[in-house]
């Protein structure tokens, strides 16, 4: 399949690749996709009291395509609010990197991946603030 | 010695033209450009010739008399020919037909075009070794059975049939045995007599010849197979394959019938294994979680298909840009769903997605292979850092027990 340059060079230099601690509080993890379906990411946020997105981490099984998803969307959202990172539509991803239309799906999991880490991120801090202090 | 890149590992797809087969072919397409078909000036005769010469070679290659073989635009029709020409002559006797499920398209949507004509067909199920057993042949032949259609040796995994065993029991019940034999020219000695076959599929292509031709066997001795032909026109080929005879790509596929048959005799074969054995082993030796699709044991010798857990095949091939080859992934296929042949296999879906095919062939070096190894090596073990997956099983996680979230 022909590439963009420039998601050749998302998937050749992927941004923000690795693991942040899952357990920590000011960490929202999503895992989303299936092995079977042959795509899986995992997308990490480290969020700040004022709601910003300090650091992005994530790790993809999937095609070129979903690693450069990935990739992009970690830079997308460093630095930026929660509101603007649920905000993001995955036709932003798919024309920023001109997906062919088979690979469109992979940045819906993207979007996902984005959507459920803010979600993880929500009921850690709902539980905290449910948890009375010592 | 230096490599040049990139380096050409998909020999089941085709093969690079033999220099040799070029230039046995290049005269007829300058000086020697008269129609076989003219019988009355030399420009015809010459021509004639070359094609009658071609018949003997790719006859000599398989046990056949030249008289057999039947020229075609490729393997494609000549899974056609046999399979739809061989059932309709025959259909008065019974609409029956046996196959598998992990047979080439061509022969697998023959038959699908054969339902619509009432014809009923078993698609034989496959172990997870990939190979046919001719017991499971024998469990599916009825009274109605017309004919079986099982591939020499398959074009994703390489495994290879026992097609004497096969042969023998559509033999003894009557059944027209078409065998596909297309990846397995030159690479296993084939003996249609001796094999009871009694329709063979060829094609110049998998074995260093051009594309766009090929050959159907069509056995004329005990028991004579006839056929309906698909396309009608002049009379050419015994009247089951009209059109002016293109006579360059005979030769070729003539000249590529000599080399193959060379090659089993020359020790081709051993070297060519030899370097997949090396793939295999340098890549076993550098990397964990492996698996080999299908028999090892009875396999092609140019043939490598295995799993590299973890990292999806597409990414992978992308990262190894200077090797060609292929893979199973539904994320390389337009449908995507993974391959449907390492699916009736009943590999997992999660390894067919990281399944990738190496073909080595005639012109592949040690040097080549030295490279690929360390080239995939260094891209698998950066795409492993990169799955969450990789991750998990590293920390202990059985994927088994993650409630994923298909879509
Ligand atoms: C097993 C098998 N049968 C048939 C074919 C089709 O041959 P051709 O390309 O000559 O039509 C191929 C090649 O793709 C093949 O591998
Ligand atoms: S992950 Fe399968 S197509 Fe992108």
């Amino acid at each position: 399949m022909a590439y963009s340059d420039k998601l050749i060079e998302h998937y050749e230099n992927p941004r923000n690749m690795g693991s942040l601690d899952k357990n920590a509080d000011d960490v929202g993890t999503g895992l989303v996709g299936a092995p079977a379906c042959g795509d899986v990411m995992k997308l990490q946020l480290k969020i700040n009291d004022d709601g910003i997105i300090e650091d992005a981490k994530f790790k993809t099984f999937g095609c070129g395509s979903a690693i450069a998803s990935s990739s992009l969307v970690t830079e997308m959202v460093k630095g930026k609010s929660i509101d603007f990172a649920e905000g993001i539509k995955n036709t932003m991803i798919a024309e920023e990197l001109a997906l062919p239309p088979v690979k469109i799906h992979c940045s819906v999991l993207a979007e996902d991946a984005i959507k459920a880490a803010i979600a993880d991120y929500r009921k850690k801090q709902a539980e905290r603030a449910a948890t009375p202090s010592e | 010695m230096a490599v040049t890149l990139p380096i050409y590992l998909d020999n089941h797809a085709t093969t690079p033209l033999d220099p040799r087969v070029l230039d046995e072919m290049l005269p007829y397409l300058t000086q020697h450009f008269g129609n076989a078909a003219s019988r009355n000036h030399s420009f015809g005769w010459t021509a004639n010739e070359a094609v009658e010469r071609a018949r003997e070679q790719v006859a000599a290659l398989i046990g056949a008399d030249p008289k057999e073989i039947i020229f075609t635009s490729g393997a494609t029709e000549s899974d056609n020919l046999g399979i739809i020409g061989a059932a309709r002559f025959n259909s008065k006797k019974g609409k029956h037909i046996i196959t598998s499920k992990l047979e080439h398209k061509a022969v697998l949507d023959s038959c699908h075009a054969l339902e619509s004509e009432g014809f009923e067909i078993t698609f034989l199920d496959s172990d997870p070794d990939g190979i046919v057993k001719p017991a499971q042949v024998e469990a599916a032949i009825r009274p109605d059975t017309v004919l079986c259609a099982i591939m020499m040796a398959n074009n994703e995994i390489g495994t290879i049939n026992p097609i004497a065993e096969i042969g023998a029991v559509c033999r003894r019940h009557n059944v027209i045995f078409h065998v596909d034999a297309v990846q397995a020219l030159g690479r296993v000695a084939i003996d249609v007599t001796a094999m009871n076959v009694d329709l063979m599929a060829i094609s110049a292509h998998k074995m260093y010849g051009p594309k766009g031709i090929g050959a159907l066997y069509v056995r004329r001795g005990r028991p004579r197979i006839r056929l309906e032909p698909l396309i009608h026109g002049g009379g050419h080929e015994r009247g089951l394959r009209s059109g002016t005879l293109p006579v360059h790509q005979i030769v070729g596929l003539g000249a590529a019938a000599k080399y193959a048959l060379e090659a089993l005799q020359n020790g081709e074969n051993d070297r060519i294994r030899a370097l997949r054995d090396r793939l295999w082993e340098g890549l076993q030796k550098n990397l964990d979680h492996l698996y080999i699709n299908g028999s090892w044991e009875h396999r092609l010798p140019n043939n490598l298909n295995c799993s590299f857990a973890y990292v999806e095949g597409e990414a992978l091939m992308m990262g190894i840009k200077a090797i060609a080859c292929s893979s199973g992934s539904a994320c390389t296929s337009a449908s995507l769903e993974p391959s449907y042949v390492l699916r009736a296999l009943g590999v997992d879906v999660e390894l067919a997605h990281t399944s990738m095919r190496f073909g080595v062939g005639r012109f592949n070096t040690e040097e080549e292979i030295d490279f690929a190894i360390e080239l995939i090596t260094e891209k698998v073990r950066w795409l492993r850092q990169m799955s969450p997956l990789y991750e998990l099983v590293q920390e202990g996680v059985d994927l088994k027990t993650i409630q994923w979230a298909a879509h």
